[in-house]
């Protein structure tokens, strides 16, 4: 990794850097959640009657459910009422190109490092930008229509594509599964779809950048990725919002559906606004993820979690189909007052299942960082095997690391393995660092880039090269 | 290059150097040694600046300059490098991307362009063969999952790169078989100059008749008790330090 140094170079802003606010003309749903709300939503979006329907029956499944109370945190009361559901830039119902969407949108994009222009679709990457509630562009369709592939927003293929939607939306994350996800699925506003035919193999990275802007909006986009038999597709996903004093909830859901011998690789670089130094503000991340194998497929969540103030996710894999594979990578950093409780699910059904979990926390300030995870073994899956690796760094003596491991099997036959460390940054490595000239806060830096290596290697080449960056940035000053 | 004048320095409020007095300049090797709990391995800690270590008295410097006023990582960029006598292992950072990383910081701080990959590359290669270090170390984690030996011959490797005016080998040869011990020396041989200088801390004589000293320093208590020549480390091999013990408790005592 030439760029290293180069990276390192650049760390100068210790304030969170995407902390700024786009001043353009909003449409804003006034806060309130009630039955009119979702048929606003839906009839802005001019959705068919049986999205309707099943938004609303998310609408009742979360009115039944309440707020969970296992986590290991004390979570704040969460007022649904006083969130505005639906935000999106004024007059651009649709884009047709990049020319007509407002520059200040555009601008906004570059300055995340995000150009939607041509530089990105040359770089292989084809981008679907969803500013609050709204896709706003996405690159390269045309090129990626030739091979058949559908890459757009999600309202855009409900309305184009209503089939596959109505066929998979829900199918892995009902809409009663838990309470954000009910939530999500009586007010989503948009999200991104994304479908590879039988047999293609996608030939650039797919790429969504969601963006909260609007105060006191929620975001609550949902992706539905569907890899047809034989197909495979890297998808990734980034995330920033503007400082603001509130905290803002941001409840997503993420499907993923890989059929017969297909391949879906998901990777996430998350960096909402993790709230002040006192723990305040900042995003609410409750996001649920979760995807299905049929026989021979193989899903691998890759995951670098440094923002928001609370971040509770445990992105999924039923490993339905027999010979089929879940993987799961996870870098979370906390900081300051951030908590994270993630980690992931691993449902063994089939024969001759695999999963891999590697999960590497990092803890520093007063930061919490919890790995929660489950390996379900079921009765009919012979020979299953799954390896559990959990490491968690301590940077400073106020933070915590806590480790939650449940498995249960049914199957004689099955093979579990977990593995656990916990271990602090030593005086000794900063020093022998500094030793060789390097000062302390890149020393900080580089071991923790190398803590996580395992993990950043599974990021496509260029998102590795900006995660290890975040990484360097978030954990600014934590030492010394 | 380096005046040390009545340096006195304590860790954990207990007193470890009472007073040392050393100059070394371009050109020069000195070994210095003595027993265990001397003041040896204190007095690299010292000068490369770990944190534990309190300078009570005394001065330092290095090129002119003050170096105890200096940090950690500036001393190094100005030219003083510490082999270590327990080299650290950093998991997941591999060696040639520290190493990238260090003379980046270096040349940055002495206002020099950082080395594109390729010349850097070059350079890597040329030291790799100068100090016989294996190439597939060079890729490795640093120093993760090393032998002892490998580790000791990472801290010449990563000398030969960085190209400092001063080096100080901290017991380099402790734990090292006969092979190792002769490949660390004759990449330290390679690697002097007149330009560049050594000071050796070492138990033993051993190293010494690979690497030949011009001066041989005597630490006790905390204090240099005897200064000499090449000879002076035969002497000591053939009658051990008591001798110097007694010697130096006379000195005490008048």
């Amino acid at each position: 990794m030439g760029n290293d140094n180069e990276i390192l170079d650049n760390i100068a802003n210790k304030e969170y850097e995407f902390g700024f606010v786009t001043d353009i003309e909003m449409d804003i749903l006034p806060a309130g959640l009630n039955e009119e709300t979702i048929r606003y939503i839906s009839e802005k979006k001019k959705e068919p009657e049986w999205l309707l329907e099943w938004r609303l029956k998310g609408f009742q499944a979360f009115r039944k459910q309440k707020l969970p109370e296992w986590q290991n945190f004390t979570l704040p009361p969460i007022d649904f009422q006083k969130i505005s559901y639906y935000a999106a830039p004024r007059n651009k119902k649709k884009y047709n190109s990049l020319d007509e969407v407002d520059p200040e949108l555009l601008a906004t994009f570059e300055k995340l490092g995000i150009p939607l222009s041509e530089q990105k679709a040359l770089a292989g990457v084809a981008v679907d930008a969803v500013f609050d509630s709204i896709s706003v562009a996405t690159t390269y369709k045309e090129k990626l229509k030739e091979l058949g592939i559908i890459f757009c927003s999600f309202g855009e293929a409900v309305q184009e594509h209503p089939d596959l939607v109505k066929k998979y939306v829900g199918s892995v994350v009902p809409h009663s599964d838990n309470i954000f996800a009910a939530l999500n699925a009586a007010v989503f506003s948009d999200g991104s779809f994304v479908y590879i035919p039988k047999g293609v193999r996608c030939p650039m990275e797919l790429s969504t950048y969601f963006r909260i802007n609007t105060e006191n909006t929620g975001q609550f986009e949902r992706t539905l990725i569907i890899a047809d038999e034989g197909s495979y597709v890297s998808y990734l996903e980034g995330c920033t919002a503007p400082m603001r004093d509130e905290n803002q909830l941001h409840a997503a859901v993420v499907e993923l559906i890989a059929l017969d011998n297909a391949e879906i690789k998901y990777s996430t670089v998350q960096n909402w606004y993790p709230g002040d130094k006192d723990g305040k503000g900042g995003i609410f991340n409750f996001v649920t993820k979760r995807g299905i194998c049929k026989t021979n497929a193989k899903i691998s969540w890759t995951q670098v979690e440094t923002g928001s103030a609370i971040t509770w996710k445990y992105p999924s894999v039923i490993l339905q189909g027999d010979n089929s594979t879940g993987e799961f990578y996870s870098v979370a950093v906390t900081r300051n007052k951030q908590i994270a409780d993630t980690g992931t699910k691993m449902h063994h059904i089939g024969r001759n299942t695999r999963s891999r979990i590697i999960s590497k926390g990092i803890s520093a300030g007063h930061g919490q960082n919890s790995y929660r995870g489950l390996v379900q073994i079921g009765a009919k899956a012979d020979e299953a095997r799954n390896f559990t690796q959990c490491d968690s760094l301590l940077i400073g003596d106020q933070c915590g690391a806590h480790t939650f491991p449940y498995i249960e099997s049914k199957n004689n036959t099955a093979m579990v393995e977990h593995e656990a460390t916990t271990s602090k940054i030593g005086e000794d490595q900063i020093f022998y660092l500094n030793q060789r000239g390097i000062d302390s806060e890149k020393a900080v830096a580089l071991i923790i880039n190398g803590y996580a290596r395992e993990v950043l290697n599974q990021l496509p080449m260029e998102f590795a090269v900006e995660a290890q960056k975040l990484l360097s940035i978030t954990l600014e000053g934590s030492v010394g | 290059m380096l005046i040390i004048r009545n340096l006195h320095a304590e860790v954990e409020e207990k007193k470890i150097l009472k007073g040392i007095d050393l100059t070394v300049n371009a050109g020069e090797i000195h070994a210095i040694m003595g027993p265990n709990g001397s003041g040896k391995s204190s007095l690299a800690s010292v000068l490369a600046g770990r944190e534990s270590y309190r300078v009570t008295e005394g001065e330092v410097l290095f090129e002119g300059k003050n170096l105890l006023d200096m940090a950690p990582e500036d001393r190094a960029r100005e030219g003083l490098f510490l082999a270590f006598q327990y080299p650290i292992e950093i998991p997941g950072v591999s060696n040639i991307n520290f190493l990238k990383t260090a003379l980046g910081e270096i040349r940055a701080y002495k206002g020099q362009p950082p080395m594109d990959a390729k010349e850097f590359l070059k350079l890597s290669r040329e030291k790799q063969k100068l100090v016989e270090f294996d190439a597939q170390l060079v890729n490795r984690s640093l120093n993760e999952g090393f032998s002892g030996g490998e580790k000791k011959r990472n801290e010449i490797f990563q000398l030969a790169m960085l190209e400092p005016s001063l080096s100080i080998l901290d017991e380099t040869d402790s734990g090292l078989d006969i092979d190792a011990l002769r490949i660390v020396s004759q990449g330290v041989n390679k690697l002097r100059s007149e330009k560049n200088a050594f000071i050796i801390i070492t138990h033993y004589q051993r190293l010494l008749e690979y690497i030949v000293p011009d001066f041989v320093h005597v630490l006790y208590n905390g204090r240099i008790v005897k200064s000499g020549t090449k000879e002076l480390a035969l002497e000591l091999e053939e009658k051990g330090y008591d001798w110097l013990k007694e010697e130096s408790r006379e000195k005490v005592t008048l």
